[in-house]
């Protein structure tokens, strides 16, 4: 490895310059977001434009308090994210290993049915779930939220991926001592796979913390809004306080980008899994 | 996905039979009570709502009742100027934006794999970051480096003596912009992905290919891309599929406009169902939409996937 870049020591450079100036661009939309969160409406529009942080966040975060009851909104999406993660992660691992470690009729039926979601665009679904959200009651509460996608195609394949290389005479061998298959899968099957969870917890939370069309639609009171819907609605008043608009919009992107930094090797493996694989 | 597998399946009994012993007291009940709550949650919040949108295209909403009309709505899709325009707009993304993207992550995914490069695990992790960020998040921060009068962007490129671009307001600029975002987002996505593949290639490959004196413009069309085929296939479609379905960024960014410039077929559709509230319309969209994902899938697996 080093081999090639003592051989070639200015292309070594060149290149390696050449990615860093890309990446810089990259994080110019980061750093710039670091940029505006502190500082005001009117110093951001300012000529020339701030380049370096001021020290307007305390302000910006106290006007999104007041405008948006952002406190609340933090919540909402925290909960919203934190209990979907909990049961979209057990509905899809208990799919991936029934079709991972079992043969039954319409298996293959089954799993090709639910792939199906993965090639319809979820725009399809949008009107008539709305009008069974309307029936039940649910317009402006969490679980309406939550509910739809709790069975994400997505997350069954990755499951099934993952199981899959799971070794057959570990699962054989704990039948052998007596041990029920709901027990087998918990304690046999799941500890091994726990980088897999990882991946698939962080990617579902990432999923449900960042989704906007489904929340936009069926919340529409100001005090259930998640962040990109509350980060929306600001957006569209007539004196937009861009400001607050970027200081919440940090508060949406920072802190999954640190979890993001901390379970990455996980995460890309185990995404990665699933696309090599075949 | 094949269809001859459930038959297979099925044709084979004395394999469930065999385990089912040593199932205890589960029986053969044990793996379909795994999938129950999947197959239940998937039947009931989408295969049931995408048949119910099926009957819904066929009927037209008036002041919230719902009469039946037909074909109506696809007849008049196929008359409507603005959903031609957001097809169209739909269309310039995915034969320019997508294209362009990929090659860059092909580019990228290159010189992520190239043992000449320094700090690789910086470098990956860096280009990565963009997915993490939230579309709405992301479209905020776009709208206010890209504003004409006041934004980062224009007075960046008025220091060289440019004169301000109107990113948002014009449409040609407005298209470019969504582009940009759209392309900042992904491209390391689709690197990363691309990456993993270019690391299963055998490098006696590219040893064999110097011993027959190809160059490493030659390597990299008779090594490379041939051993991408299947991770380029698969970003080609998601690409595909994100691309059709396109919404937030230009919900964000610039609300489908200047003059409809930058509308979807996504925003499109959301107008219809959720500002005029013509649900029987939305719908039809919605299932043209469809069948437009399917076509084209189809048609890349034909051209990309024969091989593989």
């Amino acid at each position: 490895m080093t081999a090639a870049r003592t051989r070639h020591p200015g292309r070594s450079i060149l290149l390696t310059s050449g990615l860093a100036i890309a990446l810089a661009a990259v994080a110019v939309p980061f750093y710039w977001l670091a940029v505006g969160a502190t500082h005001s409406s009117q110093d951001i529009f300012d000529s020339p434009p701030p380049l370096l942080p001021g020290g307007h966040l305390g302000k910006n975060l106290a006007t999104l308090q007041e405008t948006a009851d952002f406190g609340r909104v933090v919540l909402n999406s925290l909960g919203i994210a934190s209990v979907y993660t909990l049961l979209a992660g057990a509905v899809c691992t208990l799919a991936g290993y029934g079709f991972a470690t079992y043969r039954f009729r319409g298996r293959e039926a089954l799993f090709g049915l639910l792939m199906l979601g993965l090639v319809v665009p979820a725009q399809i679904t949008l009107v008539p779930l709305f009008k069974m959200m309307a029936e039940l009651h649910w317009l402006n509460t969490y679980q309406a939220v939550i509910a739809p996608n709790l069975a994400l195609p997505f997350g069954i394949f990755l499951m099934r991926q993952s199981m899959a290389a799971l070794p057959k005479e570990l699962l054989d061998s704990g039948r052998m001592d007596g041990c029920g298959e709901f027990r087998l899968f918990l304690r046999v099957a799941l500890p091994p796979l726990r980088p897999a969870l990882a991946a698939l917890a962080l990617f579902l939370f990432l999923y449900q913390w960042n989704d906007f069309i489904w929340p936009l639609i069926v919340l529409r009171d100001d005090s259930t809004f998640t962040i990109p819907v509350a980060l929306a609605s600001l957006q569209g008043l007539d004196e937009t306080d861009y400001g607050a608009i970027l200081a919440g919009t940090a508060i949406a992107a920072v802190p999954m980008a640190i979890v993001f930094l901390a379970l990455q090797r996980h995460f890309v493996s185990g995404l990665l899994a699933g696309a090599v694989k075949e | 996905m094949t269809p001859s597998a459930p038959a297979a399946a099925v044709s084979r009994p004395s394999a469930p039979r065999l385990s089912a012993r040593r199932r205890g007291r589960w029986g053969t009940a044990a793996p379909y009570l795994f999938v129950l709550p999947a197959v239940l949650l998937f039947a009931g919040f989408k295969l049931y709502p995408i048949a119910w949108s099926f009957l819904l295209s066929l009927h037209r909403t008036v002041g919230g009742t719902e009469t039946f009309v037909g074909a109506d709505n696809y007849l008049r899709l196929a008359d409507d100027p603005l959903f031609w325009t957001a097809l169209r707009n739909t269309g310039v993304i995915l034969v320019v934006q997508v294209p362009l993207m990929l090659a860059l992550a092909t580019g990228l995914a290159v010189a992520l794999d190239s043992t000449l490069l320094r700090g690789r695990p910086v470098f990956r992790l860096g280009f990565f970051l963009p997915m993490v960020t939230g579309l709405v998040a992301y479209g905020i921060v776009f709208s206010v480096l890209l504003n004409e009068e006041y934004g980062l962007v224009n007075w960046l490129l008025g220091l060289v003596g440019i004169d301000p671009v109107p990113w948002l307001t014009e449409g040609l600029w407005a298209r470019i912009s969504l582009g940009l975002a759209l392309t900042w987002h992904y491209t390391g996505y689709n690197a990363v992905i691309l990456l993993a593949r270019l690391q299963t290639i055998p490098r006696e490959l590219y040893d064999a290919a110097a011993v027959d004196g190809a160059g490493a413009l030659g390597a990299f069309r008779h090594v490379t891309l041939p051993g991408l085929r299947p991770a380029l296939l698969l970003t080609t479609v998601l690409s595909t599929i994100g691309t059709l379905q396109l919404f937030d960024e230009p919900y964000v960014l610039t609300g489908g406009g200047p003059d409809n410039a930058t509308l979807t077929i996504g925003v499109y559709l959301y107008q219809n169902a959720f500002k005029y509230f013509d649900f029987g319309y939305a719908s039809a969209v919605a299932y043209a939409l469809t069948v437009l994902v399917g076509v084209l899938g189809l048609i890349q697996f034909r051209l990309l996937g024969e091989k593989s």
